[in-house]
């Protein structure tokens, strides 16, 4: 399979890099000054394109690769493939289901504490010295308040197991009711927000979902209740986020993705009830490891006639 | 304001940052506060408490043996916190003197920051934090990975209600349980080590939640983090002393053991200046208790224990003097 061209959009993992080199032609996209150029040279050999969250394949790079058979993503989520194209063209799409919703999960549930036990203030509190001044002030409890989750697939139940565990009640909002789920449902993402003293953004990036949490919502959840996402940029409205905490009529936010990565509205470096993270929901040796050997065997069962690991179409 | 004669007197000790009981007590009892006078607190204990038979303390305050030489009537010592290493046991045994302490008040916030510094260790929050408030994603990109924190095997030091409530949140992480204690708890579902050597050796991570006593001070020692390993993390919600805490900022800066959650320290609030330049660290003000919830709870067992006291009904949560 040495000759077989896989063009890796961006560096996303060293294994991974590695494990393809040793099967595959591994071109490396981010290298080339000149990307028509070199898409240009490669475009007959490139049989498959390896993606992650921050870039994948639009329709305008799936059009310059005539020879394109597989996209496999390094990612669970498929905002930046155009499937559509994929779909009508008959190019395969595979990504990393099931192997990270743990670590997604555990994260959002760690964001909730640092957020509301402000964590990474008290770190910066005893670091710089202020302790010897005094006390740090009270902070917001976590077990038993009422946890809201947009979106109840596969993180989104994980999170509500681990709530549960703190004594949180679960509400949640999504598409359709589920029947056999003991959460409490709500019929829109405003009423959710109502009744929720954390609300998590745990759904798909769609064209549906862009923007779903909105001003409205925001208002809705108000200066006593917090937002936490680790879905995509996009399901927030940014700005009206911004304003609303700079407002003061957003109790708080925990962000592990932003509309624009790596670009975080500066405004928020200054608030003390945010809580930043660089997208690492899946960041973790194991499972970065995990979801790199979802790709190869994919890229593995494609080029030799076998059926795909976790195909989406 | 409680102002009958027959209105039981309380002795009340607390730092004017902690008045949060100040008001249900004083609307209950005869509340003698020991803020209200400037003179030294033998003088003041010897001139008005004399026919004290409760007293109430809340923060850090040493209950010594010459302090309750003070209180010749005391009868009852009601601790607005869980831990009373600060207390005279003995002492108030031999005076026959009842000690409650708070009991579950904290449980639940201690628990949560336990569990919160558990994931802060592992999945490098603060230090993520911290790269994109100075710029550094935007310029850098790459953040180093974290460890994953579901099916890690945990190791709880101390099963009392603390222990039991982290072991309980960890349970929806499918983390591996283990935990040792001064005995065996059969009704407990997990599996026990008799020794802390052994629970360090089978375990990623060792949660501190025991309280401190001769027989604990230092309990996590050189040996105890060499058996951990160099991926292992210790995460300390009990108090400073079960931590050789020399020993453990050489094992951190030699990468003795993976990484370390603090909320507690040997000489409050002098922190070890090594741990602030380490990014596998995370560090807490003594801030585990530290919530509205929490102070509430403080404050209703506080009233709860007092009001049995009075009425000569069973204490809530006495503390076993032995």
């Amino acid at each position: 399979m040495e000759s077989i061209g896989v063009l890796m959009m961006c560096p996303m993992n060293s294994y991974l890099e590695n494990e393809l080199q040793k099967r595959f032609n591994l071109l490396r996209y981010w290298t080339s000054p000149e990307k028509s150029v070199f898409l240009e040279t490669h475009r007959n050999s490139i049989r498959a394109v390896v993606g992650n969250a921050f870039v994948g394949a639009d329709a305008q790079l799936i059009n310059d690769l005539p020879k394109l058979e597989i996209v496999s993503s390094f990612s669970v989520g498929l905002d930046k493939i155009d499937l559509g194209i994929c779909k009508d063209k008959g190019i395969r799409v595979t990504n990393t289901p099931d192997v990270l919703t743990e670590d997604v999960a555990d994260l959002a549930i760690g964001l909730i504490l640092a957020l509301l036990r402000r964590l990474c203030e008290c770190d910066r509190y005893v670091r710089s010295g202020k302790w010897k001044q005094g006390d740090f002030k009270l902070t917001t409890k976590f077990s038993g308040k009422s946890v809201g989750i947009i979106g109840l697939g596969r993180i989104g139940t994980a999170i509500a197991k681990r709530a549960e565990a703190f004594s949180c009640p679960i509400n949640y909002y999504s598409r359709t009711v589920k029947p056999d789920v003991a959460y409490k449902y709500y019929p829109t993402v405003v009423d959710l927000a109502k009744n929720s003293d954390i609300l998590v953004v745990a759904c798909p990036l769609s064209d549906e979902t862009r923007h779903i949490v909105n001003r409205q919502v925001m208002d809705a959840l108000g200066p006593k209740s917090v937002l936490i996402n680790i879905g995509r940029g996009p399901h927030v409205d940014e700005q009206e986020l911004v304003k609303a905490l700079t407002e003061g009529r957003l109790g708080g936010a925990a962000l592990d993705v932003f509309e624009k990565e790596p670009h975080v509205p500066e405004e928020l470096f200054g608030l003390e009830n945010v809580v930043l993270l660089p997208h690492v929901g899946s960041g973790t040796v194991e499972t970065r490891n995990a979801m790199a050997d979802l790709v190869v065997g994919n890229l593995e069962a494609h080029f030799s006639g076998k059926s795909l690991l976790t195909p989406v179409v | 304001m409680a102002g009958a004669s027959d209105t039981p007197l309380v002795l009340l000790h607390r730092p004017p940052s902690l008045d949060f009981m100040d008001e249900i007590l004083s609307r209950n009892f005869r509340i003698l506060n020991t803020d209200t006078s400037s003179e030294p607190l033998p003088i003041f204990l010897s001139r008005h408490a004399s026919s004290a038979r409760a007293f109430v303390v809340v923060g850090r305050f040493f209950v010594t043996a010459e302090i309750l030489s003070y209180l010749p009537s005391l009868q009852l010592l009601v601790c607005g916190s869980v831990g009373f290493d600060h207390v005279d046991l003995a002492e108030c045994k031999r005076r026959g003197v009842v000690v409650t302490n708070a009991r579950n008040a904290f449980s639940d916030d201690v628990a949560d920051c336990a569990v919160g510094l558990l994931i802060s260790v592992l999945r490098r929050i603060p230090a993520g934090d911290r790269f994109i408030r100075s710029g550094d994603w935007e310029k850098y990109g790459e953040f180093r990975l974290g460890s994953k924190v579901s099916g890690k095997r945990v190791g709880i030091l101390g099963f009392g209600s603390i222990g039991s409530f982290v072991a309980k949140r960890l349970e929806g992480f499918d983390c591996v349980i283990s935990y040792n204690s001064r005995s065996e708890k059969p009704s407990v579902p997990y599996r026990y080590y008799s020794d802390i050597l052994s629970l360090a050796a089978n375990n990623d991570v060792l949660v501190l939640c025991c309280s401190l006593t001769e027989q604990t001070h230092h309990i996590v020692n050189r040996e105890v983090m060499e058996s951990l390993g160099k991926d292992g993390v210790i995460i300390n919600v009990g108090r400073g002393k079960l931590i050789d805490e020399k020993e453990m900022v050489k094992c951190l800066v030699d990468g003795v053991i993976g990484g370390a959650g603090l909320d507690v320290f040997e000489n409050e609030p002098a922190v070890p200046e090594e741990l602030f330049g380490l990014e596998n660290v995370v560090l807490s003000p003594h801030s585990g208790v530290a919530t509205q919830g929490s102070l509430d709870n403080v404050a209703e067992i506080t009233l709860a224990n007092l009001k049995a006291f009075f009425s000569n009904r069973p204490l809530l949560s006495p503390v076993q003097l032995d």
